[in-house]
Protein backbone atom coordinates (compact mmCIF):
# COMPACT_ATOMS: atom_id res chain seq x y z
CA UNK A 1 0.00 0.00 0.00
CA UNK A 2 1.67 3.12 -1.50
CA UNK A 3 0.31 5.77 1.74
CA UNK A 4 0.99 3.21 4.53
CA UNK A 5 2.11 4.75 7.51
CA UNK A 6 2.14 1.60 9.38
CA UNK A 7 2.49 -2.00 8.46
CA UNK A 8 2.59 -5.43 9.62
CA UNK A 9 3.97 -8.06 7.74
CA UNK A 10 4.04 -11.75 8.82
CA UNK A 11 3.77 -10.62 12.72
CA UNK A 12 3.90 -13.95 15.04
CA UNK A 13 3.96 -13.13 18.82
CA UNK A 14 4.00 -15.87 21.59
CA UNK A 15 3.24 -15.22 25.28
CA UNK A 16 4.58 -17.74 27.00
CA UNK A 17 4.04 -20.85 25.95
CA UNK A 18 1.21 -19.28 23.61
CA UNK A 19 1.11 -18.89 19.92
CA UNK A 20 -1.19 -15.86 19.79
CA UNK A 21 -0.12 -13.98 16.19
CA UNK A 22 0.11 -16.34 13.20
CA UNK A 23 1.58 -14.41 10.60
CA UNK A 24 -0.63 -11.49 10.58
CA UNK A 25 -0.22 -8.88 7.94
CA UNK A 26 -2.10 -5.42 7.10
CA UNK A 27 -1.74 -1.86 6.59
CA UNK A 28 -2.85 1.39 8.04
CA UNK A 29 -3.14 4.41 5.34
CA UNK A 30 -1.92 7.65 6.46
CA UNK A 31 -4.91 9.94 7.35
CA UNK A 32 -7.50 7.30 7.59
CA UNK A 33 -9.34 5.62 9.97
CA UNK A 34 -8.49 1.71 10.26
CA UNK A 35 -10.68 -0.51 12.10
CA UNK A 36 -9.54 -3.88 13.30
CA UNK A 37 -12.08 -6.04 13.74
CA UNK A 38 -12.80 -9.82 15.02
CA UNK A 39 -14.23 -11.87 17.84
CA UNK A 40 -12.78 -12.21 21.59
CA UNK A 41 -9.93 -14.01 21.74
CA UNK A 42 -9.14 -13.58 17.87
CA UNK A 43 -5.58 -11.75 18.86
CA UNK A 44 -6.63 -8.16 18.57
CA UNK A 45 -4.88 -7.18 21.61
CA UNK A 46 -2.07 -8.85 21.10
CA UNK A 47 -1.61 -7.18 17.73
CA UNK A 48 -1.43 -3.59 19.41
CA UNK A 49 0.62 -5.06 22.00
CA UNK A 50 3.28 -6.34 19.91
CA UNK A 51 2.58 -2.73 17.94
CA UNK A 52 4.06 -1.15 20.93
CA UNK A 53 6.49 -3.27 22.02
CA UNK A 54 5.11 -4.42 25.26
CA UNK A 55 5.31 -8.13 23.69
CA UNK A 56 7.73 -8.78 21.22
CA UNK A 57 7.13 -10.17 17.94
CA UNK A 58 9.13 -13.53 17.52
CA UNK A 59 8.82 -12.97 13.78
CA UNK A 60 7.67 -10.63 11.32
CA UNK A 61 8.21 -7.09 10.55
CA UNK A 62 6.33 -3.77 12.40
CA UNK A 63 6.95 -1.16 10.13
CA UNK A 64 6.36 2.44 10.95
CA UNK A 65 6.56 5.32 8.48
CA UNK A 66 9.43 3.58 6.79
CA UNK A 67 11.15 2.40 9.86
CA UNK A 68 11.09 -1.65 11.06
CA UNK A 69 9.96 -1.10 14.60
CA UNK A 70 9.62 -4.71 15.81
CA UNK A 71 12.79 -4.72 18.07
CA UNK A 72 12.29 -1.26 19.64
CA UNK A 73 11.72 -0.40 23.19
CA UNK A 74 8.01 0.43 23.67
CA UNK A 75 9.50 3.90 24.82
CA UNK A 76 11.64 4.56 21.71
CA UNK A 77 7.96 3.39 19.77
CA UNK A 78 6.00 6.06 21.78
CA UNK A 79 8.65 8.55 20.61
CA UNK A 80 7.99 8.09 17.17
CA UNK A 81 4.38 9.87 17.27
CA UNK A 82 2.46 6.80 18.05
CA UNK A 83 -0.52 7.47 21.03
CA UNK A 84 -1.54 4.24 22.85
CA UNK A 85 -4.90 3.76 24.38
CA UNK A 86 -5.03 0.45 26.16
CA UNK A 87 -8.49 -1.94 26.85
CA UNK A 88 -7.70 -0.67 30.34
CA UNK A 89 -7.37 2.89 29.82
CA UNK A 90 -4.03 2.58 31.20
CA UNK A 91 -4.93 6.34 33.81
CA UNK A 92 -3.00 7.13 36.49
CA UNK A 93 -5.85 6.96 39.20
CA UNK A 94 -3.55 8.69 41.80
CA UNK A 95 -2.81 11.40 39.57
CA UNK A 96 -5.52 14.36 38.85
CA UNK A 97 -6.45 14.91 35.09
CA UNK A 98 -3.95 17.57 34.76
CA UNK A 99 -1.62 15.37 35.49
CA UNK A 100 -2.69 12.81 33.45
CA UNK A 101 -2.75 14.96 30.35
CA UNK A 102 0.49 16.78 31.37
CA UNK A 103 2.34 13.37 31.46
CA UNK A 104 1.96 12.88 27.68
CA UNK A 105 3.07 15.99 27.06
CA UNK A 106 6.54 17.56 25.94
CA UNK A 107 9.08 19.11 27.88
CA UNK A 108 7.57 22.62 27.44
CA UNK A 109 4.21 21.03 29.21
CA UNK A 110 0.91 22.16 27.73
CA UNK A 111 0.37 23.75 24.50
CA UNK A 112 -2.44 25.92 25.11
CA UNK A 113 -4.28 25.45 21.69
CA UNK A 114 -4.19 21.62 22.09
CA UNK A 115 -5.44 21.96 25.59
CA UNK A 116 -8.42 23.70 24.35
CA UNK A 117 -8.94 21.47 21.48
CA UNK A 118 -9.34 18.81 24.27
CA UNK A 119 -11.18 20.46 26.54
CA UNK A 120 -13.45 21.31 24.01
CA UNK A 121 -13.62 17.46 22.58
CA UNK A 122 -14.70 16.66 26.54
CA UNK A 123 -15.54 19.23 28.35
CA UNK A 124 -16.10 17.28 31.78
CA UNK A 125 -12.75 16.84 31.87
CA UNK A 126 -12.05 20.75 32.13
CA UNK A 127 -14.81 20.53 35.15
CA UNK A 128 -12.86 17.71 36.67
CA UNK A 129 -9.18 19.28 36.02
CA UNK A 130 -8.05 19.24 39.49
CA UNK A 131 -9.40 16.18 40.67
CA UNK A 132 -7.83 12.53 41.04
CA UNK A 133 -8.67 10.33 37.41
CA UNK A 134 -9.68 7.43 39.90
CA UNK A 135 -12.90 9.48 40.66
CA UNK A 136 -13.99 9.34 37.46
CA UNK A 137 -16.82 7.33 35.84
CA UNK A 138 -15.72 4.45 33.12
CA UNK A 139 -16.46 6.95 30.40
CA UNK A 140 -15.11 9.83 31.67
CA UNK A 141 -11.63 7.34 32.20
CA UNK A 142 -12.21 6.79 28.47
CA UNK A 143 -12.56 10.61 27.54
CA UNK A 144 -9.28 11.13 29.71
CA UNK A 145 -7.08 8.26 27.84
CA UNK A 146 -7.97 9.19 24.51
CA UNK A 147 -7.54 13.39 25.86
CA UNK A 148 -4.26 11.90 26.56
CA UNK A 149 -2.83 10.65 23.51
CA UNK A 150 -3.98 13.77 21.37
CA UNK A 151 -2.78 16.37 23.76
CA UNK A 152 0.36 16.53 21.89
CA UNK A 153 0.70 15.79 17.79
CA UNK A 154 1.11 12.32 17.26
CA UNK A 155 1.49 10.67 13.76
CA UNK A 156 -0.87 7.28 14.79
CA UNK A 157 -3.32 7.22 17.45
CA UNK A 158 -4.12 3.36 18.84
CA UNK A 159 -6.90 2.99 20.33
CA UNK A 160 -8.06 -0.43 22.02
CA UNK A 161 -11.40 -1.12 22.62
CA UNK A 162 -12.81 2.44 23.57
CA UNK A 163 -16.60 1.66 23.75
CA UNK A 164 -16.12 -1.36 26.18
CA UNK A 165 -18.35 -1.37 28.82
CA UNK A 166 -19.44 1.78 28.37
CA UNK A 167 -23.19 3.64 28.26
CA UNK A 168 -25.29 3.87 25.15
CA UNK A 169 -25.07 7.75 25.64
CA UNK A 170 -21.10 8.15 26.54
CA UNK A 171 -20.89 5.64 23.51
CA UNK A 172 -22.39 8.03 21.43
CA UNK A 173 -19.90 10.77 22.38
CA UNK A 174 -17.19 8.75 21.76
CA UNK A 175 -18.14 8.40 18.10
CA UNK A 176 -18.23 12.38 17.82
CA UNK A 177 -15.43 12.86 19.20
CA UNK A 178 -13.50 10.11 16.92
CA UNK A 179 -15.53 12.01 14.10
CA UNK A 180 -13.40 15.13 14.39
CA UNK A 181 -10.26 13.29 14.73
CA UNK A 182 -10.79 11.75 11.75
CA UNK A 183 -12.27 15.09 10.12
CA UNK A 184 -8.80 16.50 10.99
CA UNK A 185 -7.15 13.67 8.72
CA UNK A 186 -5.58 12.25 11.79
CA UNK A 187 -4.38 8.17 11.41
CA UNK A 188 -6.09 5.94 13.60
CA UNK A 189 -6.20 2.26 14.17
CA UNK A 190 -8.63 1.35 15.98
CA UNK A 191 -9.84 -1.60 17.57
CA UNK A 192 -13.59 -2.18 18.37
CA UNK A 193 -15.90 -4.91 19.26
CA UNK A 194 -18.82 -2.37 18.14
CA UNK A 195 -20.00 -2.37 14.53
CA UNK A 196 -21.91 0.71 14.60
CA UNK A 197 -19.16 2.54 15.91
CA UNK A 198 -16.93 0.84 12.92
CA UNK A 199 -18.97 1.55 10.66
CA UNK A 200 -19.64 5.17 11.66
CA UNK A 201 -15.74 5.95 11.49
CA UNK A 202 -13.98 3.25 9.59
CA UNK A 203 -11.98 4.05 6.05
CA UNK A 204 -10.54 0.63 5.42
CA UNK A 205 -10.94 -2.51 8.07
CA UNK A 206 -8.91 -5.49 8.71
CA UNK A 207 -10.55 -8.70 10.49
CA UNK A 208 -8.63 -11.18 12.63
CA UNK A 209 -9.49 -14.64 13.71
CA UNK A 210 -7.46 -17.21 15.34
CA UNK A 211 -4.61 -14.73 15.19
CA UNK A 212 -4.48 -14.08 11.06
CA UNK A 213 -6.12 -11.20 9.17
CA UNK A 214 -8.80 -12.80 7.23
CA UNK A 215 -10.38 -9.76 5.67
CA UNK A 216 -8.87 -6.41 4.44
CA UNK A 217 -10.92 -3.79 2.87
CA UNK A 218 -12.76 -0.95 2.41
CA UNK A 219 -15.18 -0.59 5.87
CA UNK A 220 -17.94 0.61 3.31
CA UNK A 221 -18.16 -2.56 2.04
CA UNK A 222 -18.30 -4.80 4.99
CA UNK A 223 -20.84 -2.58 6.15
CA UNK A 224 -23.37 -3.34 2.59
CA UNK A 225 -22.11 -6.81 3.11
CA UNK A 226 -23.99 -8.76 5.92
CA UNK A 227 -23.30 -12.12 4.72
CA UNK A 228 -19.90 -11.36 4.96
CA UNK A 229 -19.92 -9.82 8.38
CA UNK A 230 -22.14 -12.83 9.58
CA UNK A 231 -19.37 -14.85 8.45
CA UNK A 232 -16.39 -12.77 9.89
CA UNK A 233 -18.25 -11.48 13.40
CA UNK A 234 -20.97 -13.58 13.54
CA UNK A 235 -22.98 -10.43 13.42
CA UNK A 236 -25.41 -8.41 11.04
CA UNK A 237 -25.31 -5.16 11.02
CA UNK A 238 -29.49 -5.19 11.46
CA UNK A 239 -28.94 -6.28 14.57
CA UNK A 240 -27.19 -3.22 16.07
CA UNK A 241 -29.23 -0.89 14.33
CA UNK B 1 -14.39 9.10 56.66
CA UNK B 2 -12.72 5.69 55.19
CA UNK B 3 -10.22 7.63 53.19
CA UNK B 4 -8.91 10.02 56.18
CA UNK B 5 -9.08 7.24 58.57
CA UNK B 6 -4.81 7.25 57.75
CA UNK B 7 -4.43 10.47 58.17
CA UNK B 8 -6.33 10.46 61.55
CA UNK B 9 -4.58 7.29 63.00
CA UNK B 10 -1.42 9.25 64.01
CA UNK B 11 -3.06 12.03 65.88
CA UNK B 12 -5.29 9.64 67.33
CA UNK B 13 -2.29 7.08 68.74
CA UNK B 14 -0.76 10.18 70.44
CA UNK B 15 -4.25 11.27 72.29
CA UNK B 16 -4.78 7.44 72.62
CA UNK B 17 -1.62 6.83 75.33
CA UNK B 18 -1.79 10.51 76.71
CA UNK B 19 -3.89 9.56 79.62
CA UNK B 20 -1.96 6.36 80.39
CA UNK B 21 1.69 8.72 81.43
CA UNK B 22 1.98 12.30 82.40
CA UNK B 23 2.87 15.20 80.29
CA UNK B 24 6.07 15.63 80.80
CA UNK B 25 6.91 11.81 79.76
CA UNK B 26 4.32 11.99 77.04
CA UNK B 27 6.18 14.88 75.49
CA UNK B 28 9.36 13.31 75.81
CA UNK B 29 7.95 9.67 74.40
CA UNK B 30 6.45 11.23 71.60
CA UNK B 31 9.52 13.56 70.54
CA UNK B 32 11.87 10.56 70.60
CA UNK B 33 9.06 8.31 68.97
CA UNK B 34 9.17 11.07 65.98
CA UNK B 35 12.66 11.40 66.17
CA UNK B 36 13.06 7.72 65.29
CA UNK B 37 10.38 7.63 62.58
CA UNK B 38 12.48 10.33 60.85
CA UNK B 39 15.36 8.24 60.82
CA UNK B 40 13.39 5.11 59.79
CA UNK B 41 11.71 7.53 57.04
CA UNK B 42 15.46 8.07 55.74
CA UNK B 43 15.86 4.43 55.58
CA UNK B 44 12.74 3.50 54.27
CA UNK B 45 11.36 6.34 51.47
CA UNK B 46 14.13 4.65 48.61
CA UNK B 47 13.20 1.09 49.28
CA UNK B 48 9.30 1.80 49.09
CA UNK B 49 9.93 3.49 45.90
CA UNK B 50 12.06 0.91 44.32
CA UNK B 51 9.26 -1.76 45.07
CA UNK B 52 6.77 0.43 43.54
CA UNK B 53 8.62 1.66 40.76
CA UNK B 54 9.75 -2.12 39.36
CA UNK B 55 8.61 -4.96 41.69
CA UNK B 56 12.27 -4.87 43.03
CA UNK B 57 12.57 -6.53 46.92
CA UNK B 58 15.82 -5.62 47.76
CA UNK B 59 16.36 -6.76 51.50
CA UNK B 60 20.01 -5.83 50.71
CA UNK B 61 18.81 -2.30 51.68
CA UNK B 62 20.20 -2.83 54.76
CA UNK B 63 23.82 -2.65 53.93
CA UNK B 64 23.41 0.65 52.42
CA UNK B 65 22.37 2.33 56.53
CA UNK B 66 25.47 0.38 57.42
CA UNK B 67 27.63 1.63 55.19
CA UNK B 68 26.50 5.08 55.81
CA UNK B 69 26.63 4.58 59.55
CA UNK B 70 30.43 3.70 58.76
CA UNK B 71 31.52 6.27 57.08
CA UNK B 72 29.72 8.83 59.54
CA UNK B 73 32.47 7.37 61.85
CA UNK B 74 35.38 7.21 59.89
CA UNK B 75 34.55 10.72 58.46
CA UNK B 76 33.81 12.11 62.02
CA UNK B 77 36.75 10.35 63.55
CA UNK B 78 39.53 12.68 62.32
CA UNK B 79 37.09 15.67 62.02
CA UNK B 80 37.54 15.10 66.50
CA UNK B 81 38.17 18.89 66.71
CA UNK B 82 35.17 20.19 64.77
CA UNK B 83 32.75 17.80 66.55
CA UNK B 84 34.11 18.84 70.04
CA UNK B 85 34.51 22.24 69.31
CA UNK B 86 32.21 25.07 71.31
CA UNK B 87 31.86 26.96 67.60
CA UNK B 88 28.26 25.17 66.34
CA UNK B 89 29.74 26.18 62.85
CA UNK B 90 32.06 23.36 62.96
CA UNK B 91 29.97 21.28 64.62
CA UNK B 92 27.69 21.58 61.64
CA UNK B 93 30.35 21.75 59.27
CA UNK B 94 31.46 17.87 61.11
CA UNK B 95 27.88 17.11 60.51
CA UNK B 96 27.67 17.94 56.92
CA UNK B 97 30.58 16.54 55.85
CA UNK B 98 29.71 13.03 57.48
CA UNK B 99 26.32 12.62 56.11
CA UNK B 100 27.38 13.79 52.79
CA UNK B 101 29.98 11.17 52.78
CA UNK B 102 27.41 8.69 53.79
CA UNK B 103 24.94 9.62 51.00
CA UNK B 104 27.76 9.79 48.48
CA UNK B 105 29.33 6.46 49.22
CA UNK B 106 25.31 4.29 49.90
CA UNK B 107 24.28 5.98 46.55
CA UNK B 108 27.62 4.90 44.73
CA UNK B 109 27.29 1.38 46.25
CA UNK B 110 23.85 1.06 45.35
CA UNK B 111 24.75 2.62 41.50
CA UNK B 112 27.37 -0.20 41.30
CA UNK B 113 24.53 -2.44 43.21
CA UNK B 114 22.05 -1.43 40.97
CA UNK B 115 24.03 -2.48 37.63
CA UNK B 116 25.71 -5.88 39.05
CA UNK B 117 23.33 -7.92 40.57
CA UNK B 118 19.32 -6.39 40.71
CA UNK B 119 19.28 -5.39 36.43
CA UNK B 120 19.80 -9.35 36.29
CA UNK B 121 16.69 -10.45 38.51
CA UNK B 122 13.98 -7.71 37.01
CA UNK B 123 10.71 -9.74 37.33
CA UNK B 124 11.51 -12.27 39.72
CA UNK B 125 10.99 -12.03 43.33
CA UNK B 126 12.42 -15.59 44.57
CA UNK B 127 15.56 -14.25 42.66
CA UNK B 128 15.70 -10.93 43.98
CA UNK B 129 15.25 -11.97 47.81
CA UNK B 130 18.18 -14.43 47.65
CA UNK B 131 20.36 -12.33 45.28
CA UNK B 132 19.96 -8.87 47.93
CA UNK B 133 19.83 -11.18 50.89
CA UNK B 134 22.71 -12.76 49.93
CA UNK B 135 24.06 -9.07 48.73
CA UNK B 136 23.70 -8.07 52.59
CA UNK B 137 25.44 -11.05 54.06
CA UNK B 138 28.59 -10.09 51.47
CA UNK B 139 28.39 -6.49 52.45
CA UNK B 140 28.28 -7.45 56.01
CA UNK B 141 31.04 -9.32 55.62
CA UNK B 142 33.07 -6.39 53.69
CA UNK B 143 32.28 -3.69 56.36
CA UNK B 144 33.79 -6.40 58.83
CA UNK B 145 36.75 -6.57 56.81
CA UNK B 146 36.88 -2.49 56.19
CA UNK B 147 36.27 -1.62 59.74
CA UNK B 148 36.84 -5.07 62.19
CA UNK B 149 34.25 -6.94 64.18
CA UNK B 150 34.52 -4.79 66.85
CA UNK B 151 31.91 -1.96 67.84
CA UNK B 152 32.76 1.30 67.07
CA UNK B 153 32.15 4.47 69.39
CA UNK B 154 31.13 7.61 67.34
CA UNK B 155 30.62 10.98 69.56
CA UNK B 156 27.73 13.27 68.30
CA UNK B 157 28.95 17.01 67.66
CA UNK B 158 28.66 19.40 70.93
CA UNK B 159 25.69 21.57 69.77
CA UNK B 160 23.47 18.60 69.59
CA UNK B 161 24.53 16.96 73.03
CA UNK B 162 22.68 17.05 75.63
CA UNK B 163 18.80 18.24 76.51
CA UNK B 164 16.28 20.85 77.14
CA UNK B 165 13.47 21.88 79.11
CA UNK B 166 10.07 21.98 76.93
CA UNK B 167 6.95 22.25 78.64
CA UNK B 168 8.71 20.36 81.48
CA UNK B 169 9.66 17.52 79.64
CA UNK B 170 13.25 16.73 79.08
CA UNK B 171 13.47 17.20 75.64
CA UNK B 172 17.02 15.23 73.72
CA UNK B 173 18.89 17.92 71.68
CA UNK B 174 19.69 15.35 69.02
CA UNK B 175 16.32 14.29 68.80
CA UNK B 176 14.73 17.79 68.06
CA UNK B 177 17.65 17.81 65.11
CA UNK B 178 16.45 14.39 63.42
CA UNK B 179 12.70 15.70 63.84
CA UNK B 180 14.20 18.56 61.62
CA UNK B 181 16.06 17.42 59.30
CA UNK B 182 13.37 14.70 58.38
CA UNK B 183 10.93 16.44 58.06
CA UNK B 184 13.28 18.83 55.65
CA UNK B 185 14.00 15.68 53.71
CA UNK B 186 10.18 14.45 53.41
CA UNK B 187 9.32 18.21 52.20
CA UNK B 188 11.72 18.22 49.90
CA UNK B 189 10.42 14.85 48.42
CA UNK B 190 7.01 15.64 48.60
CA UNK B 191 8.09 18.64 46.54
CA UNK B 192 9.98 16.52 43.59
CA UNK B 193 7.30 14.20 43.61
CA UNK B 194 4.66 16.89 43.43
CA UNK B 195 6.15 19.82 42.15
CA UNK B 196 8.29 17.91 39.43
CA UNK B 197 7.96 16.24 36.11
CA UNK B 198 10.67 13.12 37.51
CA UNK B 199 8.33 13.42 40.14
CA UNK B 200 5.10 13.04 38.33
CA UNK B 201 6.56 10.06 35.99
CA UNK B 202 7.85 8.45 39.30
CA UNK B 203 3.99 8.39 40.89
CA UNK B 204 2.73 7.68 37.66
CA UNK B 205 5.63 4.79 37.63
CA UNK B 206 4.60 3.30 40.76
CA UNK B 207 1.32 3.12 39.86
CA UNK B 208 1.50 1.69 36.12
CA UNK B 209 5.12 1.36 34.63
CA UNK B 210 3.76 -0.26 31.70
CA UNK B 211 1.24 3.06 30.81
CA UNK B 212 4.38 5.40 31.48
CA UNK B 213 7.11 3.38 29.00
CA UNK B 214 3.99 3.49 26.63
CA UNK B 215 3.67 7.48 27.31
CA UNK B 216 7.64 7.47 25.69
CA UNK B 217 9.15 7.53 29.20
CA UNK B 218 12.31 5.40 30.02
CA UNK B 219 11.65 3.94 33.17
CA UNK B 220 14.46 2.15 33.59
CA UNK B 221 16.79 4.82 33.23
CA UNK B 222 14.52 6.68 35.83
CA UNK B 223 14.46 3.51 38.31
CA UNK B 224 18.27 3.52 38.12
CA UNK B 225 18.08 6.83 39.57
CA UNK B 226 15.65 6.39 41.98
CA UNK B 227 17.95 3.63 43.40
CA UNK B 228 20.81 5.63 43.60
CA UNK B 229 18.77 8.08 45.57
CA UNK B 230 17.30 5.39 47.67
CA UNK B 231 20.57 4.04 48.64
CA UNK B 232 21.93 7.33 49.23
CA UNK B 233 19.03 8.48 51.33
CA UNK B 234 19.25 5.45 53.24
CA UNK B 235 23.09 6.09 53.52
CA UNK B 236 21.95 9.26 55.47
CA UNK B 237 19.57 7.18 57.34
CA UNK B 238 22.58 5.35 58.51
CA UNK B 239 24.68 8.23 59.47
CA UNK B 240 21.79 9.43 61.50
CA UNK B 241 21.22 6.60 63.36
CA UNK B 242 24.77 5.75 63.99
CA UNK B 243 24.83 9.42 65.57
CA UNK B 244 21.91 8.75 67.68
CA UNK B 245 23.28 5.31 69.03
CA UNK B 246 26.38 6.37 69.49
CA UNK B 247 28.00 2.88 69.28
CA UNK B 248 27.77 0.67 65.88
CA UNK B 249 28.12 -2.74 65.07
CA UNK B 250 28.58 -4.14 61.77
CA UNK B 251 24.51 -5.63 62.09
CA UNK B 252 23.02 -2.10 62.50
CA UNK B 253 21.49 -2.16 59.25
CA UNK B 254 20.82 -6.19 59.59
CA UNK B 255 18.69 -4.62 62.49
CA UNK B 256 17.07 -1.76 61.02
CA UNK B 257 15.91 -4.35 58.32
CA UNK B 258 13.31 -5.50 59.63
CA UNK B 259 12.31 -2.42 60.98
CA UNK B 260 12.62 -0.74 57.40
CA UNK B 261 10.28 -3.40 56.11
CA UNK B 262 7.46 -3.51 58.37
CA UNK B 263 7.38 1.06 57.97
CA UNK B 264 7.05 0.53 54.31
CA UNK B 265 4.30 -2.33 54.38
CA UNK B 266 2.46 -0.45 57.14
CA UNK B 267 2.87 2.70 54.79
CA UNK B 268 1.23 1.10 51.17
CA UNK B 269 3.72 -0.68 48.72
CA UNK B 270 5.47 2.40 47.02
CA UNK B 271 3.57 4.97 48.73
CA UNK B 272 6.37 7.75 50.24
CA UNK B 273 3.18 9.34 52.53
CA UNK B 274 2.43 6.28 54.06
CA UNK B 275 6.10 5.07 54.28
CA UNK B 276 6.35 8.93 56.30
CA UNK B 277 3.34 7.64 58.25
CA UNK B 278 4.51 4.18 58.77
CA UNK B 279 7.74 5.79 60.26
CA UNK B 280 6.21 7.76 62.38
CA UNK B 281 3.42 4.84 63.86
CA UNK B 282 6.30 2.59 64.19
CA UNK B 283 8.72 5.13 66.06
CA UNK B 284 5.99 6.32 68.79
CA UNK B 285 4.75 2.44 69.06
CA UNK B 286 8.54 1.57 70.15
CA UNK B 287 8.59 4.56 72.94
CA UNK B 288 5.38 4.80 74.58
CA UNK B 289 5.01 0.91 74.49
CA UNK B 290 8.77 0.34 75.76
CA UNK B 291 7.59 3.02 78.19
CA UNK B 292 3.81 1.68 79.32
CA UNK B 293 4.95 -2.44 78.96
CA UNK B 294 8.79 -2.68 78.70
CA UNK B 295 7.78 -6.90 77.95
CA UNK B 296 6.08 -6.20 75.16
CA UNK B 297 8.48 -3.73 73.62
CA UNK B 298 10.26 -6.22 71.09
CA UNK B 299 6.67 -7.19 69.55
CA UNK B 300 5.42 -3.99 69.75
CA UNK B 301 5.99 -3.57 65.88
CA UNK B 302 4.60 -6.88 65.03
CA UNK B 303 1.54 -6.31 66.64
CA UNK B 304 1.36 -2.79 64.77
CA UNK B 305 1.42 -4.37 61.54
CA UNK B 306 -0.60 -7.40 62.09
CA UNK B 307 -3.37 -4.84 63.37
CA UNK B 308 -3.23 -2.20 60.16
CA UNK B 309 -2.79 -4.96 57.90
CA UNK B 310 -6.11 -6.57 59.09
CA UNK B 311 -7.91 -3.17 58.64
CA UNK B 312 -6.38 -2.15 55.37
CA UNK B 313 -4.70 -5.54 53.48
CA UNK B 314 -2.80 -3.47 51.40
CA UNK B 315 -1.43 -0.92 53.99
CA UNK B 316 -2.23 2.31 54.90
CA UNK B 317 -2.00 4.49 51.79
CA UNK B 318 -2.35 1.55 48.52
CA UNK B 319 -0.82 2.39 45.51
CA UNK B 320 -2.01 0.76 42.01
CA UNK B 321 -2.87 -2.86 42.44
CA UNK B 322 -0.18 -2.93 44.94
Amino acid sequence: MPNALLTFEGVHTHIGPYHILHGVDFAVPEGEVTMLLGRNGAGKTTALRSLMGLWKPNQGRITFAGRDISKLPTPEIARLGIAYVPETMGIFAALTVRENLLLATGPAGFQQDRLDTVLALFPVLGQKFAQAAGGLSGGQKQMLAISRAIIEERRLLVVDEPTKGLAPAVILHLIEAFQKLKAARTTILLVEQNFEMARALGDTVAVMEDGRIVHRGDMAALAADTGLQERLLGLSLAAHQ
Amino acid sequence: MNRLAPYLLLPAVMLAVMPFMSHSSWLALTVAGLAMGMMLFLMASGLTLVFGLMDVLNFAHGGFITLGAYLAVSVLGPLTGWVSSESWALNLLALLAAVLAAAIASGVAGLAFEAILIRRVYGSHLQQILITVGGLIVAGELIVALWGPQPLPLAKPAILRGSFLLFGATIETYRMAAVAVGLVVYAGMHALLNRTRIGLVVRAGVENREMVEALGYRVRRLFVGVFVAGSALAGIGGAMWAEYQELITPSIGGEMTILVFIVVIIGGLGSVSGCFTGAMLVGLAANYVGFLAPKLALGSNIALMVAILLWRPRGLFPVGGK
